[in-house]
């Protein structure tokens, strides 16, 4: 009954999509204005209804409906409470259907609070977004439909991959999918915004806090993404360069980009044309991620089979919103005037440098993410990894770090050299010291991690530099949200910089009693016996680690078997001091009765996460104080309606 | 992130049977570390860098595929008999072509890999020509 | 905003994105539809077998090294397996065919155990002239060869001229044979 009622609610939410966009496009017409009053209610009913199918979803799985195919083939009625919820969105369909929800949901917010934006370009905006989700909505019934019934309920549910049995991964695809989704009410706005001629600082204001959240989200999904791989693969990685991450990292970037080029519209009018450009290239890669990962297209050797379906699908929305978003911007650009200009020296030219650099790193991700398909094309194999994307995205990101250190203090518009000098010596004289620290204590270090470590604290200096001879309590939430953002970016760097310096590695068979150096750290194998889970078993080792001849602390690390459905994982220990994290791995047992183990010291490498969530935490005291201003606008606005239509009675 | 690869990917493997695995010990040097720190840094720093040929895209010095396993034993041993790490790569991609080396080769086939960061930067430049304005003292 | 500060409009630059975007689709339409060999096949074909030298495998069969290769006389396969390896165990009838019309077949046993190897001939049939034991993957490494099984035609001067990935289905016997004979042809 459930199952049926959420399909049927799915249906009539697609169906008022279609109202949605033809009422929207209709009332852009003069003969057929009287349309647009039907838009926003229809957007808010839309949003309503499928986030009550996307409940109805959540109840089969928490009720383990086995008569329901999706939860039969992914859940199990022994499953932890948290993972059977997690289990609505850790597969094909019911992923699908949050992505649809998140979007109507999103688009059903805009149409109730929006009321900056020019009334026309508002109803584009949400026609614009009912096109947008209809392709989904028709993915979901035409061709993964979650809530098909089975004609014999199964005796029990096949299980949830045990990968996927991890709080980490259980919410980073949701994080993810919020990150992407806010990205396409950017999109919307940005082709309503073509659609009506409208490009201005009222669609900037009106589209920013959309892309910081979505921004926020990206950058926490990206975060904890890391540290999931971190922690689970059990090798003391945390990035790869692997197609999916960078097709997680790709959206990442033309946010950032599109959140900076958005301040340059919103403050100062400029920049028109290449911030209406990044709101459809931000969307673009959240849709191209998507597509490489589900389409299996970018797998490599030995690969499972594939299913081109779903591949099929997604590259034909890909096809319809982008190439019709490029169209359409390829034929209204020449009308969207670009704006203001500034000089060379100006706060705006910083920020065209800033996205010029994070486009160049965008485009270098996806042609070294691409180039492999296309030498196979020509039936070449060639790898692409990270001795490519490190160097090359150093290229771009290192003059972009130098000038991000000195952006925030130039004025708008028109600035001179000299009135900054100070805050320019600053940096650069810690940015030098610490150079000329690094290459004499620790030598030798490859280019790359040195130059981190010593551009890191400079920037650290550089990113508070705009709170200098401020008052403190006046200063705007905004700016706030700026330093810590900035300052996230420093910290992460000097993390990941650190990780490539002084990471000491040991591998080592050790019988229990044995002992092993790992840099500070001196690690005994006290014991190894197995423990039960919930659902799973393992060996547990149990590590006494004592730090520099201090205390010992007991570490963990774990090898896990899960019956269903049948799979291994280990779960590596980790002990967490201020200056780095002690990484210890249980392998298999040799032979001789010796246990592999396997340890790393990686000194400040938590920084990197740390670093991560100082920017997001900036983007979100940026997005309160955008919002917080907005709302203040938005009472005293209705405030002087409200006067005036009783002056008018 | 790549996790999220293989659990994607594993979802849809679910129903294929399990690959056999081998019974036999490691190789002698698949876990195990030159005794010269020197020598195992270039050791380590090389695995960074092949690729795994059994596993979704890994480098074979952070996989657990008992091949590549053997792999690092050959390189290990490789740098302990005094062969440059780039001698070995060239060993190993006489054998299995570029794609076994993460670090692209620079040759024909590759050239628009090193090519497209410059040509960024001249579009960047041709794209912002003339959007700034000239300081009002000059 | 005074109209003297606004730049002039933007030419073909914007219809640069389309051209991209178009480039972008024709690529992954061909990687989807049209997709490449995934399988990572050996540099090494049209070159001599590198030397080695392996311990015998079983107990019922000598070794195998590169010298009885290079002695002239037909070509011969070699086949890269293990016991521990299913799609091995469904290739062993279409060996045996082989062997049965008079192929040799060499074998190198990846990463096995010699009671495990002769359970599985025992089991599968024993169509191999020599089987050497390679614990370290290291013929395989030097042969290019990714997996098992993988069967490589050799010719008389011990040159490797074809390389069969995965099983050997029945369907693939009669390439096999032609491949055997186009190499005993070159080699003359």
């Amino acid at each position: 009954m459930i199952a049926e009622l959420g399909l049927a609610m799915l249906w009539m939410a697609a169906a008022l999509a279609v109202l949605q966009l033809v009422a929207g496009a209709l009332a852009l017409r003069p003969a057929t204005a009287h349309l647009a009053g039907v838009v926003r209610p229809v957007a808010m009913l839309q949003g309503l209804l499928v986030a009550c199918a996307f409940a109805a979803l959540i109840w089969l799985f928490l009720n383990t409906d086995l008569s329901v195919k999706l939860v039969a083939e992914n859940s199990h009625s022994a499953k932890p409470f948290i993972f059977k919820l997690a289990g609505t969105w850790g597969n094909h369909e019911g992923s699908m259907l949050m992505w649809v929800t998140i979007m109507s949901m999103a688009g059903g917010f805009v149409a109730l609070i929006e009321k900056r934006l020019r009334e026309e370009t508002l109803i584009a905006t949400l026609a614009g977004q009912a096109f947008v989700s209809l392709g989904f909505y028709a993915f979901l019934l035409l061709a993964s439909n979650p809530f098909t019934r089975l004609p014999e309920p199964a005796p029990e549910g096949a299980g949830l991959n045990p990968l996927l049995q991890d709080i980490g991964l259980a919410f980073h695809p949701p994080t993810l999918y919020v990150g992407y989704v806010g990205l396409s009410i950017a999109f919307s706005f940005a082709v309503g915004a073509l659609v009506t001629r409208d490009v201005g600082p009222a669609f900037a204001r009106a589209m920013r806090p959309w892309v910081l959240g979505a921004w926020i989200f990206l950058t926490l999904g990206i975060t904890a993404g890391s540290y999931w791989a971190y922690y689970t693969l059990g090798w003391g990685g945390w990035w790869f360069w692997d197609p999916v991450e960078n097709a997680s990292l790709m959206p990442w970037l033309a946010a950032t980009a599109l959140l900076h080029s958005c301040s340059v519209l919103a403050a100062r009018n400029a920049l028109r044309t290449w911030t209406v450009m990044l709101g459809v290239i931000a969307f673009s890669m959240s849709m191209v991620g998507t597509f490489l990962v589900r389409s299996g297209i970018l797998t490599s050797v030995h690969a499972f089979a594939v299913d081109p379906t779903r591949g099929s699908f997604i590259l034909a929305l890909l096809a319809i919103y982008i190439g019709g978003a490029l169209l359409l911007f390829a034929l209204r650009a020449s009308t969207v005037t670009e704006g203001a200009r500034f000089a060379v020296v100006s706060r705006e030219s910083a920020l065209v440098f800033n996205n010029v650099m994070l486009c160049g790193i965008l485009g270098i991700v996806l042609v070294g993410t691409l180039y492999p398909l296309l030498t196979e094309a020509m039936g070449v194999k060639v790898s692409v990894g990270p001795p490519y994307f490190n160097p090359v995205s150093a290229v771009f990101a290192i003059p972009m770090m130098l000038v991000m250190a000195v952006g925030p203090v130039l004025r708008w518009r028109e600035d001179k050299g000299g009135r900054i000098t100070w805050q320019i010596a600053v940096p650069a004289a810690v940015m030098a010291a610490a150079l000329l620290a690094v290459e004499l204590l620790f030598a030798p270090i490859n280019l790359l991690p040195a130059l981190g470590l010593a551009i890191a604290p400079g920037l650290a200096v550089a990113s508070l530099q705009p709170l200098v001879g401020r008052n403190l309590r006046r200063t705007p939430l905004a700016t706030y949200g700026m330093v810590i953002g900035h300052l996230g970016i420093a910290v992460a760097l000097f993390g990941m910089a650190s990780e490539g310096a002084f990471s000491t590695e040991r591998l080592a068979a050790m019988n229990p009693g044995d002992s092993q150096q790992v840099g500070p750290f001196k690690v005994t194998l006290q014991d190894i016996g197995p423990v039960a889970g919930p659902n799973w078993t393992a060996l547990e080792a149990t590590v006494a680690a004592s730090y520099a001849g201090g205390a010992a602390t007991v570490l963990h690390p774990q090898a896990r078997v899960f019956a269903n459905p049948p799979g291994n994982r280990t779960e590596s220990a980790l002990l967490t001091r201020w200056n780095g994290q002690l990484y210890a791995v249980l392998g298999e047992e040799g032979e001789d009765g010796r246990w592999q183990m396997r340890f790393w010291w990686k000194p400040f490498v938590p920084m990197i996460w740390y670093g991560g969530a100082l920017v997001a935490l900036g983007g979100l005291l940026a997005l309160m104080g955008r919002v917080a201003r907005d709302v203040k606008r938005l009472v005293a606005t209705d405030k002087i309606a409200w006067r005036r239509e009783r002056q008018g009675r | 992130m790549r996790g999220l690869l293989l659990a994607l990917l594993a979802l849809i493997a679910l129903s294929a049977p399990l690959a056999a695995q081998d019974m036999l010990p490691p190789a002698p040097y698949a876990y195990k570390q030159l005794a010269d720190p020197a020598q195992e840094r270039k050791a380590q720093a090389l695995m960074e860098t092949l690729r795994c040929l059994k596993c979704q895209s890994q480098s074979i010095a952070d996989s657990d595929a008992p091949m590549a396993g053997d792999m690092r034993h050959q390189v290990r041993t490789r740098i302990a008999a005094g062969e440059e790490p780039e001698a070995i790569r060239q060993w190993l991609i006489e054998r299995y072509g570029d794609y076994v080396s993460y670090t692209p080769q620079v040759k024909p086939l590759t050239w628009p890999l090193f090519a497209a960061p410059l040509l960024f930067l001249a579009l960047a430049a041709f794209l912002l020509r003339g959007r700034f304005r000239r300081s009002k003292g000059a | 905003m005074s109209t003297a500060e606004q730049s002039k409009r933007p030419g073909l630059a914007v219809w640069l994105p389309l051209g991209l975007f178009a480039g972008f689709l024709a690529l992954v339409i061909v990687g989807l539809y049209w997709p490449a060999d995934r399988e990572v096949s050996s540099a090494f074909i049209g070159k001599p077998l590198p030397a080695f030298d392996l311990p015998p495998a079983t107990d019922e069969r000598p070794g195998l090294a590169t010298a009885q290769f290079q002695q002239g006389g037909k070509p011969r396969l070699l086949n890269v397996f293990a016991s521990w390896c299913v799609p091995c165990a469904v290739e062993a009838p279409q060996l045996a065919a082989l062997a049965k019309q008079g192929v040799e077949i060499d074998g190198v046993a990846i990463r096995d155990r010699k009671e495990d190897v002769a359970r599985f001939l025992g089991q599968y049939g024993n169509p191999f002239a020599r089987i050497g034991k390679d614990d370290l993957s290291q013929v395989q490494l030097a042969i290019g060869s990714s997996g098992v099984p993988e069967t490589f035609v050799v010719d008389g001067k011990g040159i490797i001229r074809y390389q069969h990935i995965g099983d050997i289905r029945q369907e693939d016997i009669p390439l096999i044979l032609r491949k055997l004979a186009e190499a005993e042809g070159g080699a003359q």
